[in-house]
């Protein structure tokens, strides 16, 4: 195999989940070449197409983040080839497992074309370490100007807390919060934790947080140290986002909701009463 | 100005309420008997164009559904939603249908409908494959908006400023018509389609043809080999008590 990892940065710092990518084009086996463009994302795809016309590679990956997400399907398009999103496993250079129907499916699929276009999921493979590698840097002069598309802006959420897609503990609140103001709770609780806040979709439709905070198949999906679901009941699609976390605690006052399932530890109780308790005996 | 035509994305899918189950045999997952209904994420594609329609801001708003029979009562649900006319694209195996052969139908139909915008849900929530859209804006050289949270009109009809849901936050952009726009969840909130309506649309105009006619070479380039329950997580321990969690948390996980 010969493989090129696109690198999704913000002009400053690598994605984290690009480090993931890299990890799964190793086990491809071959060379693996990391592209580095500046630019937005709708000049991208022409300059990784450019990269292949020039260097035949047998695997273009991305790690799965809005960028990957947005720009590989394009460029599997114009190379006329099919495609596979999330792939959570490798099983060889031309076959890979990814999830399907939130996760509730795991299905293998083998590719016949002649290069195989995927985006990584990252939760699924370790990061590659950041240093020691050997690689050489070669300048790649491409003319991939384009006028259909211009960028106006970015409202990114600022936080001091950690970042919800690599964080190692993550609290999330559901529906059961009733209301925005009522999830200062789980933000107090986070910080005394040293962790990330996510929410489940059902806590994002209703208005309480905003949606990239939403953990689950259609949002973010995430594998901490410890995941605490707060007031979430543990709908299939959410589950679906954190099932692979390390452990996983619960506090939800209905004892038949479905997370307790899948909790390692599950305290059935009053949130309104446990989360405060629980953030002035971690302080 | 107004925009003459929009083809938005309407695919059938199992009913996001169902529980699915994976196969004996490891070939699928059983569809057979189990409910189905509008992607949830095309449902947000039929509302905003509707919406844009109401507004004034688009005249017509053509639905497409690619599938067997069935995908029909989809269509029905979008034109009792408010669209003006359906068309189906009749393919009975639907589970090889990949993204890359829906995108080049698309492509097709955008060559006979001319319209200036096409709206497609950012994924579906059978194969989670979240590709169409980018697909068919690179098939067409269109610009593309994906992750759509707010879609707004520029007055000359010529660009949409779209923002999107980026994994950090929101980004604005402008983009060129025409253009691909792929939808996220909190851009509306699709309505219902009442009864009146769903009788009303019976009258509206639906026709029906296949990837053969359209000329469209839909093989599929990805082979199924298995489909495989996940592994499953098994139910842990209940604690009594907000110290007891503190204490399994950090003396048995040691996670905290």
């Amino acid at each position: 195999a010969s493989t090129l990892v696109y690198v999704d940065h913000n002009n400053g710092a690598l994605n984290p989940a690009v480090r993931s990518a890299i990890n799964a084009a190793s086990k491809l086996g071959g060379d693996v070449t990391a592209l580095v463009a500046g630019g937005d994302d709708a000049s991208v795809a022409p300059v990784i197409l450019k990269a292949q016309e020039a260097n035949k590679y047998t695997h273009i990956l991305a790690a799965a983040s809005s960028v990957g997400k947005n720009v590989m399907p394009r460029v599997a398009a114009k190379l006329d080839v099919s495609m596979v999103s999330d792939v959570t496993g490798i099983s060889s250079e031309d076959t890979f497992e990814r999830p399907i129907y939130a996760g509730n499916a795991m299905a293998s699929v083998k590719s016949s074309d002649a290069v195989k276009i995927l985006t990584i999921r990252p939760t699924a493979f370790d990061e590659a370490a950041a240093e020691g590698g050997s690689a050489t840097t070669e300048a790649f002069e491409v003319d991939a100007t384009q006028d259909l598309a211009t960028f106006k802006g970015q409202e990114l959420t600022k936080s001091d807390r950690p970042q919800l897609a690599d964080a190692s503990r993550v609290v999330s609140g559901g529906r059961a919060l009733k209301s925005s103001e009522n999830f200062s709770i789980i933000y107090d609780l986070a910080d005394a934790m040293g962790a990330a806040v996510g929410a489940s979709r059902a806590a994002v439709d209703a208005g309480y947080v905003p949606n990239d905070l939403q953990v689950g198949q259609t949002g973010k999906i995430v594998a901490p140290e410890l995941y605490l679901a707060v007031g979430i009941s543990g709908a299939i699609q959410h589950i679906a986002g954190m099932k692979d976390s390390k452990t996983i605690a619960c506090i939800n006052k209905d004892a038949e909701a479905p997370i307790f399932q899948i909790s390692d530890y599950g305290l059935e109780a009053d949130l309104f009463k446990a989360v405060p308790e629980m953030t002035e005996k971690l302080k | 100005m107004s925009l003459k035509r929009a083809l938005v994305g309407c695919k059938r899918v199992i009913d996001y309420a169902v529980k699915i189950r994976v196969k004996p045999d490891k070939s699928g997952v059983v569809t057979e008997g189990v409910k189905h209904s509008m992607n949830p994420f095309d449902e947000l594609a039929v509302e905003e164009a509707v919406r844009m329609k109401e507004g004034k801001k688009l005249d017509e708003v053509v639905v497409v559904s690619c599938g067997p029979k069935g995908a029909q009562d989809v269509l029905k649900t979008a034109l009792a939603m408010g669209a003006d006319r359906a068309i189906h694209v009749s393919y009975d195996q639907v589970d090889k249908l990949e993204p890359l052969g829906v995108a080049k139908i698309f492509a097709k139909l955008v060559q006979e409908e001319t319209p200036d915008l096409v709206l497609l849900g950012k994924q579906a929530i059978d194969d989670d494959a979240n590709q169409t859209a980018q697909m068919l804006s690179g098939l067409l050289d269109w610009s593309q908006a994906t992750f759509a949270y707010k879609i707004d009109l520029a007055d000359d009809g010529k660009q949409l400023t779209v923002v999107r849901e980026i994994d950090g936050g929101l980004e604005t952009i402008d983009v060129k018509l025409p253009s691909v726009v792929s939808t996220d969840l909190r851009l509306n909130e699709p309505r219902y389609a009442t009864l009146p309506n769903i009788m009303k649309a019976k009258k509206k105009p639906m026709k029906t043809t296949t990837p053969e006619e359209l000329g469209v070479d839909v093989s599929p380039r990805l082979e199924l080999l298995s489909v495989a329950e996940p592994p499953a997580r098994s139910a842990g321990i209940k604690v009594e008590s907000v110290d007891e969690l503190i204490d399994k948390l950090k003396n048995e996980a040691k996670v905290l």
